[in-house]
């Protein structure tokens, strides 16, 4: 694990264009900046092209007829937008998939052996690291992962992520289809692990959630970013209050007062 | 009694070759989603080079077949690389078409190296009988069950424990979420083929061991289909059942059919794994041990 913040590094996808099947636009001209050691938060409506951009990211589009027709992606200013998706993963970029993606027929162990496919060295250290930031997982490593709750798969696929000890991880959608309890516990695992030095892009349709962690934000609509801004300009938005944080006047505020709450309480406890 | 016996042990010596080729269909299937019908080719060429090694380069029986395996294993990776990657992405039914030709042009090819005779792959075995008591089993098919049994242990080691055996099950449940694991899945696509097809030329020699590999040698390898759709498309255990089962019941249907029940006709036991293998679907529908869902790529 490294040091959080260090200098200048930065994952950047600019002025990016996505189409699939040669035809269907889904990405035109997005520019996502995200700087080593923070935690960035990508929000959107369904259907905005956040799935999109962090295939554009990670090497998946082939697998979905996508390609880039425009734009690049650089890592500390190299561009890596050609690379195949193992290239891309040994360079320390990992994306958790929307829906977990767990290896259903696979233990939980190997589905955090899979994870550590690229640096099988570092399997014994990743363990100890993931079990010990999961621990009920310790409890059912020789389980079927197809047989763990909801909340128990996002967390596989985000220990199994981090076995190869990513410097950036690309979260979609941790938190969709889980219980309050579920997703507040989803968020503080976010922030231990960027705590332990990993970079965040984190995609969520939650902006509440997402917001409450993250330093920047950017919020995409029609394959276009609409809004790039700083974490406390983003929740003072009227817009962004009402269409994304779902809170408008009295209670509201409320809910806004909620997040800054734990937003301090974060920083205590760090 | 013996007679049963003798009949059980020829029938799963023989079987073991029908499982080496079945697991190897099996393989090529779960990683790529694509029935290889160039499998019975394969089988041939890879007893066929055997032979060569043993007669014509003065190896050893044992060196040549391993040296045989890994040739045949060498040209599974190029096969796949060559005739097969181009088409992933397309509809699987185009890449088993391809397959059927790679099948008869290896054939073609095997044909010319095989000549009009049978050839014999210099196997130590020929007919010799141990006695056991009231039972003569033969030393060849002692050797298949034995080799069959000690590849089959460290296949299932390698898929249950290795590293690339690991990134190999993974691919075969999600290509996609592998990819994202940095694996290389048409590295796996490629594996696949060389174990298929090394699989394959052990299979060869399982079954010329005793006469000899002919231009007809290579029908035998069909009769891993009726195996694997007995056991289940997409399961190695299945497949290994599923190729001991055809082989036995072939044997004994050669031992008493034509005793009990003549009217079946000469050749029922070529027919009797077909009839084996509707019966079992008749009953589950998705083989002994297949999944109902079978995923495609
Ligand atoms: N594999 C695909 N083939 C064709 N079109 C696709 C594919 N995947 C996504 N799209 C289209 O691209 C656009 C962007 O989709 P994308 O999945 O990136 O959105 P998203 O912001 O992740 O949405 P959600 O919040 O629903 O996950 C949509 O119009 C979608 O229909
Ligand atoms: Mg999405």
């Amino acid at each position: 694990m490294r040091e959080p913040g260090v200098s200048g590094a930065v994952l950047a996808v600019n002025n990016l264009e996505v189409v699939y099947n040669d035809v269907m636009l889904a990405v035109s001209g997005a520019s996502v900046e995200v700087p080593e050691g923070r935690i960035v938060a990508l929000l959107g409506s369904n259907g905005a092209g956040k799935t999109t951009l962090l295939r554009a990211v990670s090497g998946l589009l082939d697998v979905h007829r996508g390609a880039i027709t425009k734009g690049t992606v650089t890592l500390d200013g190299a561009e890596i937008q050609r690379l195949a998706p193992a290239r891309v993963v040994r360079r320390g970029i990992k994306q958790v998939m929307e829906g977990r993606r767990v290896f259903a027929e696979l233990t939980v162990e190997e589905n955090l052996r899979v994870g550590a496919h690229v640096s099988p060295r570092g399997i014994d250290q990743g363990l100890v690291r993931v079990y010990e930031l999961f621990p009920p997982l310790a409890d059912r490593r020789r389980a079927t992962a197809g047989y763990l709750s909801g909340g128990e798969q996002q967390m596989l696929a985000m220990g199994r992520a981090l076995m190869s000890d990513p410097r950036y991880l690309l979260l979609d959608e941790p938190s969709l289809g889980l219980a309050p309890r579920l997703v507040e516990q989803v968020r503080d695992l976010i922030v231990a692990i960027n705590q332990q030095g990993t970079t965040v892009l984190l995609v969520e349709q939650n902006a509440s959630m997402a917001l409450s962690i993250a330093s920047h934000g950017y919020v995409m609509e029609n394959g276009k970013v609409v809004m790039d801004k700083p974490t406390e300009e983003l929740m003072a938005d009227e817009d962004i209050r009402e269409f994304y944080l779902g809170s408008a006047g009295e209670e509201g505020s409320g809910s806004f007062r909620d997040v800054k709450h734990y937003k301090r309480r974060k920083r205590w406890l760090s | 009694m013996s007679t049963f016996a003798q009949s059980i042990i020829s029938g799963l010596g023989q079987g073991s070759a029908y499982a080496m080729l079945a697991v190897g269909f099996v393989i090529i299937f779960k990683s790529t989603g694509v029935i290889s019908f160039a499998q019975p080719a394969l089988m041939a060429a890879g007893a066929t080079l055997v032979s060569y090694l043993v007669f014509q380069f003065g190896l050893g029986f044992p060196a040549a077949v391993a040296v045989g395996v890994l040739v045949l294993a060498g040209v599974g990776l190029g096969l796949e690389r060559v005739a097969l990657r181009p088409l992933v992405g397309r509809p699987v039914f185009v890449a088993a078409i391809v397959t059927l030709g790679l099948d008869t042009a290896i054939r073609a090819v095997t044909n010319r190296f095989i000549g009009p005779d049978l050839r014999p792959v210099g196997d130590p075995w020929g007919y010799d009988r141990l006695e056991l008591g009231p039972l003569f089993l033969q030393h060849r098919y002692l050797a298949m069950i034995v080799t069959a049994a000690i590849v089959l242990a460290a296949l299932f080691t390698f898929f249950r424990y290795s590293r690339v055996g690991l990134a190999m099950r993974a691919t075969a449940f999600d290509q996609e979420t592998s990819l994202a694991q940095g694996i290389s899945v048409g590295a796996v696509f490629a594996l696949s083929w060389a174990l298929a097809a090394g699989l394959a030329t052990l299979a060869g020699v399982f079954v010329a061991a005793g006469s000899g590999v002919s231009q007809g040698t290579w029908v035998v390898g069909l009769k891993a289909l009726p195996a694997i759709v007995l056991g289940g498309l997409d399961s190695l255990p299945g497949a290994v059942v599923g190729g001991l089962a055809v082989g036995v019941v072939e044997a004994l249907v050669q031992t008493y059919q034509p005793v009990h029940a003549p009217w079946l006709g000469g050749n029922f036991s070529l027919v009797a794994p077909y009839v084996l293998m509707l019966l079992v679907l008749l009953v589950r529908p998705y083989g002994l041990f297949g999944t109902p869902e079978i995923r495609r790529v």
